[in-house]
């Protein structure tokens, strides 16, 4: 098993030393930087095991997708990357996650700063009890002293972000619940995008929707993309084939294949990737 | 057996007596129950509406021997002390609970704290009357009104700290991570997220614990005693409804007793008021 997850990670060109890594990008042919760098990450559930040397880079300004059948380890994954887990005591993570070259996993990390330039949003909305305005004002003013018409531009500009603008301004001071549960996803993902992170980690981001809030968040996902950089779990696999860049198939806490979408889809090098994809398991 | 059902008549039979009887007895119980609260509720408007006109409110109690007199006196006393009881145990009613919930949660301080909490709950309010009169009326050497907050306080505190812990505790830990994931400190968290979710049952609990202390006798005899004047020196001992029923009920003075009546369907009125109060508090955060 792991000889064989080197030679996939080799196959990807991926630096086993640990260092950063510069592959090419094809379309434009300049070097693409990584965001974020995982080497040898395990994480342990107490004394369960949850991820299992895991290496893998996530790509600046690309949308980085993790797919697998329940329990494999893909909300794990990206709960390290914001170190989440640590809320909880006897999660523990293990190896390095480079964020730009500094390591994340360093005990002297701030949590709090590190979170504000990972950002992150959950299966299910989790509007804040306040208004429409102070749930995106909130996290702005955490890091941010801004005056009451350069915050009143803020929550435009994410709500014009997040494509819920015209749906919320004329509502701006009503509560953040009173909103359908599709505009309160936006409303968090306008949250999250406020405070200007570089990272936004989606957690299942439309399992809770309907097919047409989940299309809009989808368009959204392709709109952001230009400006940071996107990682998102999802058991929806054509969702993962819409929206990503890149796929990563994990199964029981290891990664089983990492590469470009298309081919991961059209032409995976693994047999179980392939099982996974064609339904034929999972 | 029938040939649409394989139910078996006998066992079908036997299940629908038992259950009329299990309805029967719980029927007779709640009208048990009922009958008594009707009846006090009833006695209680019948022999206070009497009491109750504008002197009530407007004068203070009556000498011995006195014709009329009223309530103002103690109505004032009753509301300053309820008031500034308040004012203590809510802070830090408020503040126990967040500590327990959101940051003590497993450490062996909080266990203290909660099984601390659990006996003062159940503690007869006699025993906290009697130790803020040895602790405060005993060295001050006289009654006050202050040492009557005190008694209030320790009896309410509980309520507050155990309401707050329970409500925040219903907050789900997704709303918690969300404030976390944007950078959000531990102390932002708690305070402008996790208890602003929990407002209004915390209200609730609050308004419940007044209302558990506004009719509070035994306490208040041993520490703002009574006093037959109208005062709002909280130094001094203070009239307030509780002690004033007690006293004018068993005394020979007609208007005396006419005057307990009134208090009493007072305090009960204010005290069904203070409970509808929390539920609607309370239903409308379950609407919002």
């Amino acid at each position: 098993m792991m000889s064989d997850m080197k030679t996939m990670f080799d196959l990807n060109k991926i630096d086993s030393q640990g260092g950063k890594v510069e592959t090419t990008n094809q379309q434009t042919g300049q070097a693409a930087i990584n965001a974020l760098e995982v080497r040898n990450l395990n994480f342990y559930y107490g004394s369960f095991q949850g991820l299992k040397s895991i290496n893998l880079d996530i790509e600046q300004g690309k949308v980085t997708a993790f797919i697998g059948p329940s329990g494999c380890g893909k909300s794990t994954l990206l709960r390290t990357l914001n170190r989440m887990y640590d809320l909880y005591p006897g999660q523990r993570a293990e190896g390095e996650i480079n964020f730009y070259g500094q390591n994340i996993l360093n005990p002297g990390q701030d949590l709090n700063l590190l979170r504000s330039r990972i950002g992150m949003v959950f299966q299910k909305p989790t509007p804040f009890p306040m208004s429409i305005y102070e749930n995106i004002a909130f996290g702005v003013r955490l890091y941010e002293k801004l005056s009451r018409s350069e915050m009143d531009e803020r929550v435009e500009w994410a709500l014009n972000k997040a494509a819920l603008w015209t749906e919320a301004k004329d509502k701006l001071n009503q509560s953040g619940l009173s909103l359908s549960g599709g505009q309160q996803q936006r409303l968090c993902i306008a949250r999250g995008v406020a405070v200007k992170p570089s990272v936004i980690l989606l957690d299942e981001p439309t399992s809770a929707l309907d097919p047409i809030s989940t299309g809009k968040i989808e368009e959204l996902i392709n709109e952001l993309k230009h400006e940071y950089t996107i990682a998102i779990v999802t058991h929806n696999m054509q969702q993962a084939a819409r929206v990503s860049d890149y796929t990563a198939y994990m199964y029981l806490g290891s990664l089983v294949e990492y590469g470009k979408t298309d081919e991961i889809f059209i032409k995976p090098k693994r047999k179980e990737t392939e099982d996974y994809i064609t339904g034929r398991f999972g | 057996m029938n040939n649409t059902s394989n139910i078996d008549q006998a066992v079908f039979a036997k299940r629908k007596r038992a259950n009329k009887i299990g309805l029967t007895l719980s029927m007779g119980a709640m009208a048990l129950g009922m009958i008594f609260l009707m009846w006090i509720l009833s006695v209680l408007v019948f022999k206070g509406l009497s009491a109750i006109d504008l002197n009530l409110f407007t004068h203070s109690t009556p000498a011995p021997g006195s014709d009329g007199g009223g309530l103002a006196n103690a109505i004032v006393g009753s509301l300053l002390l309820v008031g500034t009881c308040t004012l203590i145990s809510t802070p830090i009613g408020v503040l126990a609970g967040l500590y327990l919930s959101e940051y003590g949660d497993r450490s062996r301080v909080a266990a203290v704290t909660r099984f601390v909490t659990d006996i003062m709950l159940s503690a007869p309010s006699i025993v906290i009357g009697l130790f803020v009169y040895a602790f405060v009326v005993a060295q001050a050497r006289h009654f006050s009104g202050w040492a009557g907050t005190i008694a209030l306080a320790l009896i309410a505190i509980p309520v507050v700290v155990r309401t707050t812990e329970n409500m925040l505790r219903l907050v789900p830990g997704s709303l918690r991570e969300a404030a976390y994931a944007l950078g959000t400190p531990k102390w932002k968290v708690a305070f402008m997220i996790t208890l602003r979710a929990a407002q209004s049952g915390v209200m609730t609990g609050i308004l419940l614990a007044l209302a558990r202390v506004s009719g509070e006798t035994a306490p208040l005899l041993f520490t703002a005693l009574n006093n037959q004047f109208f005062s709002t020196n909280m130094n001094a001992p203070m009239a307030n409804l509780p002690v004033v029923i007690f006293q004018f009920a068993m005394s020979p003075y007609d208007n005396w007793v006419e005057l307990a009546w009134g208090g009493a369907l007072l305090i009960t009125f204010a005290v069904l008021g203070l409970n509808i109060l929390a539920r609607v508090v309370f239903r409308e955060k379950v609407q919002g």
